[in-house]
């Protein structure tokens, strides 16, 4: 029974999301902090250091952390507000249980921990092991993925796993893995500084990693030159060298024109592609094959300034390509990475000061989170779970034979299908909310009112969490000890700086217990996140994520330290590919075509305009956390359609109108914010908002076929204007 | 070495209102921001730029302070009104060609930031300069700005023939040395010009 037990409002009431807008006491009544705990925002992939202020097994307040490297206390307004979550008056304290007619109500651990495991067994008897899925998420630190991946794996001992990164990294992992064998940013921040041209694609990198602006303006100051590529004039755009204003899901033809430019004007660094890659031949005539002129035409952006950027790129002696998941939220995701990599392949600058590339990792431990062995296809350390020597290594560190370890299951959005198919039929999620954040949310509605079981961990009621019968109060961020890894590959420390509230628990106790009453404790036998850490590091040992010789001591004196770290003498790695060794046969990288792919949707007389979704700085995600923080919420209270003028006055929609965008899937009403920094072609909507305000309404669920992520960067609507806002529950 | 001042540069400023939010975190002034953060003209550009006391050399706010409230510290930090003395008549905020004070009913005085004068007078940056995400805020010497940015840090605004010096600097561009504050048509500039143009053919 996952349908919801009284009706949205009612739960809203209750659970909130409620603003807080004071820290605990009240502005004036929060007093002299009794410690300073030195840890990390929890609230993009930068992970930056920050103070949280304690009194009373209390946060209640931050203090900016100057001494750690790479934010030097520079803070978002995240950041700042962060603190306030712990306190919060929506604050799960305690297990709740799903009573028809009722809601939520407050039930002792015995019971939740009772009735989860009775219906799990019951599930797995009537319909195999495989018809319970568990969901994960990577705003958990490194110690709770590894814990997450084994925890489903031997003792719910089902393959279907998978976790929230599905509609984050995965494109870049896959394409980085293709190419450089490694899933890993290829250099730390430093080496933006030393860049004399930036490309960024696809990134909003102002409002998603806003630490990073400084980065590239310090380059910037040096004489680097800038090169943007977006739909919109976002604020790193508005002042850039260059601006390609691409048409959303058309990447891999831009980027396959800018190789043609390098190629055709001889900046192809030829020793280097000789000597360290492999591909290149097929990869060449592929970029040739299509005009300058198709591409201009398919990516709305005007020849001369593909050419531009061709030059710009290609003249320069050093650079820095970022990406993030402007080009990687597509059906051809992986295509679009691999395009940006051929470019940096094809001069030759990697493995060198000044000579960058990676991906902007977008959620908090988006990059450690994805090693450790909670995604359906990777064992911890990076390792895939279908080859058979990874398999037997990690069936050695964990006691078991090879018949014990399930084999790969589905991706997130494959699950969700599944459950809807009445193939799963009950579900423990933790640190995942895919109501607002997959695709096609009617849908996924849909699926989890078909669930026979369903337990949600969470330390606020998500909107995903309305849908179960048992929800176990965990941890947040700041209440258990651990690591992450930051967007540089920067292994860092999280602390806990209070203990969970009430009867709240943390999440690794939770599972830990969850295993010993499924039977299966003898296999998760850890006193604390060390422990789980120090496992970690075993089960990482010889993969390309090797964590072997980093260690908490380490972390703390060191500040971090970049993986791969292979002995407890070695340095670690902040630049990857300094010998030009890449994890490919014969040491060499691999140039993969890219022949182009159109989106799933083309715009039609029925859906002529194209929808794009993402960001603002103020929000995080699925919005579970930062909906709840009064200051955040005010700087950007509701979900909004940006229009350009020309467009907009087709429909004779002014700016603060109402106005209705519909796709095959859905429909929203929200306001119109008419500006010229849009494209007139295409609409844009941050997707941070549940029910009927959530962007993804429209979106579908159409996936990358290697990645499985889905596009959720390229949908096409038609829209109208709109009278009101219209009736606004679900 | 010498002193370290404060620097805005609103091409550096992505509008993420970080200072805004930390500034509001002050115990001095809990829930109560000092600064402010302008959106120029959203409709045309995403341009937006923080506003803090310029903690001017002469502050129109001081002169015109009828109970004289507003004072200023020997290095030149210009401060929140005395509360004492502060009547809230709101002359100073009528005269400050910058916009900054700001009467708060709450608190019952004018209320404008005094450059953290908690932070600054034990050797820290003002806490927006110490969180500003892209640097727009910067709090450095003369020496750090020379070397390391590309602008002009210039303290001199003329407004309608009146020259105002302050402690605070604007990054500019090079060759700049004063801003003169003029009423002037607004220009409106579309800021994908380029794609009008790939449209146009
Ligand atoms: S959200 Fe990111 S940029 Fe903002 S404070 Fe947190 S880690 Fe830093």
């Amino acid at each position: 029974m996952a349908k919801l037990p009284v009706p949205v409002s009612q739960i809203v009431a209750e659970f909130g999301p409620t603003l807080n807008d004071e820290p605990v006491g009240g502005w004036r009544g929060r007093g002299e902090p009794d410690k300073l705990v030195k840890t990390h925002c929890c609230f993009c992939g930068q992970q930056c250091g920050i103070q949280l202020k304690v009194r009373d097994n209390r946060v209640i307040g931050f203090e900016p952390w100057e001494e750690f490297p790479f934010n030097k206390g520079k803070l978002c307004p995240k950041g700042v507000k962060r603190y306030m979550q712990n306190n919060h008056p929506d604050r799960l304290l305690a297990p709740l249980k799903r009573v028809e007619g009722k809601g939520f109500v407050p039930i002792q651990w015995e019971e939740a921990f009772s009735t989860t495991v009775r219906e799990i067994q019951r599930v797995q008897s009537q319909y195999g092991k495989d018809a319970v899925a568990f969901l994960s998420g990577v705003s958990l630190t490194n110690e709770k993925s590894y814990l997450a991946g084994k925890f489903a794996r031997l003792a719910l001992q089902t393959k279907e796993l998978d976790y929230n990164g599905r509609l984050c990294m995965v494109s870049a992992g896959a394409g980085n893995k293709k190419a450089f064998g490694v899933d890993r940013a290829a250099n730390y921040w430093d080496d933006i500084l030393l860049a004399d041209v930036i490309l960024c694609t696809g990134t909003n990198v102002a409002e998603c990693s806003p630490i990073t602006t400084d980065y590239i303006w310090r380059a910037r100051d040096r004489g680097a030159k800038l090169i943007m590529i977006d739909p919109r004039v976002t604020p790193m755009v508005r002042t850039c060298d260059l601006h390609l204003p691409i048409r959303p899901g058309t990447d891999s033809a831009l980027m396959t024109a800018i190789l043609r430019v390098l190629i055709e004007e001889g900046f192809v660094n030829e020793e280097f592609v000789r000597e360290h890659t492999n591909g290149w031949e097929e990869t060449r005539q592929v970029a040739l094959e299509t005009s300058l002129e198709e591409a201009s035409r398919i990516c709305g952006v005007h020849v001369d300034d593909i050419v531009k950027a061709g030059r710009m790129w290609g003249a320069a002696k050093t650079s820095f390509l970022l990406h993030a998941r402007g080009i990687e939220h597509q059906v051809k995701g992986v295509d679009n990475v691999l395009s940006c990599i051929n470019i940096v392949l094809a001069t030759g600058r990697i493995g060198r000061p000044g000579c960058g590339y990676g991906t902007i990792t977008g959620q908090g431990n988006g990059q450690g989170g994805r090693e450790h062995g909670h995604k359906c296809d990777q064992l911890p350390g990076n390792r895939e779970i279908e080859n058979p020597e990874h398999r037997a290594y990690i069936c050695g560190v964990w006691g078991i034979e090879d018949s014990e370890l399930p084999h790969a299951g589905h991706t997130a959005q494959e699950i969700m299908n599944m459950i809807h198919e009445g193939e799963i039929k009950a579900l423990i999620s933790i640190c995942f909310n895919p109501l607002v954040s997959l695709p096609d949310s009617n849908f996924t509605r849909e699926a989890l009112s078909r669930l026979e079981h369903f337990t949600a961990i969470d330390f606020f009621l998500s909107e995903t969490a309305h849908h179960a019968d048992i929800v176990m109060a965990g941890s947040l961020h700041e209440e258990e000890e651990g690591t992450s890894t930051s967007a540089e590959g920067r292994v860092i420390r999280i602390r806990q700086a209070v203990t969970p509230p009430g009867d709240a628990k943390t999440d690794t106790s939770i599972l830990l217990e969850l295993a010993r009453r499924l039977g299966r404790g003898q296999y998760f036998q850890f006193e604390s996140s060390e422990d789980i850490f120090n496992e970690l590091r075993v089960a990482s040992k010889g993969g390309t994520a090797d964590y072997y010789g980093i260690t908490y001591d380490r972390i703390e004196k060191e500040m971090g330290v970049f993986w791969p770290c292979p002995e407890i003498g070695h340095p670690g790695t902040p630049r990857l590919f300094e010998d030009l060794q890449f994890s490919k046969p014969g040491g060499r990288a691999v140039f993969n075509p890219t022949p182009y792919r159109p989106p799933a949707e083309e715009t039609d007389e029925e859906y002529p305009v194209i929808l794009t979704t993402g960001r603002v700085v103020s929000q995080y995600l699925s919005g579970t956390q930062t909906r709840r923080l009064g200051g955040l919420v005010e700087l950007c209270p509701e979900p909004y359609v940006e229009i350009h003028p020309s467009l907009a006055s087709e429909h004779g929609i002014a700016d603060g109108d109402w106005m209705t965008v519909e796709s095959r899937r859905g429909r929203v009403t929200l306001r119109a914010k008419v500006v010229t920094t849009i494209r007139p072609d295409t609409v844009f909507i941050p997707y941070h908002w549940p029910g009927k305000k959530s962007a993804n309404n429209l979106t579908g669920r159409f996936l990358d076929p290697v990645s499985k992520i889905p596009e959720f960067k390229r949908s096409v609507v038609r829209i109208r204007k709109a009278e009101g806002a219209g009736p606004q529950e679900d | 070495m010498s002193e370290r001042r404060l620097y805005i540069d609103p091409s550096r400023c992505i509008g993420c209102n970080a200072c805004v939010e930390a500034c509001s975190e002050c115990e001095t002034h809990a829930g109560f921001s000092m600064i402010h953060l302008e959106t120029i003209q959203r409709g045309d550009t995403v341009q937006t730029t923080p506003v803090v006391c310029m903690h001017c050399d002469d502050p129109a706010c001081a002169a015109v302070c009828p109970a004289d409230a507003i004072k200023r510290t020997p290095d030149g930090a210009v401060q929140t009104s005395l509360k004492p003395r502060c009547i809230g008549c709101s002359n100073c905020v009528f005269a400050c060609p910058f916009g900054v004070p700001k009467y708060h009913a709450g608190y019952d005085q004018m209320m404008k930031c005094d450059l953290c004068y908690d932070r600054t007078s034990v050797g820290k940056k003002p806490m927006c300069a110490t969180v500003c995400p892209s640097q727009a805020i910067l709090y450095g010497t003369p020496e750090e700005i020379a070397q390391g940015r590309r602008g002009t840090p210039i303290n001199e605004f003329v407004f309608g023939g009146t020259t105002v010096r302050t402690k605070v600097s604007l990054m500019m561009p090079h060759g700049t040395d004063r801003l003169d504050v003029k009423r002037s048509a607004i220009v409106r500039k579309s800021d994908l010009i380029q794609l009008a143009r790939v449209q146009s053919e």
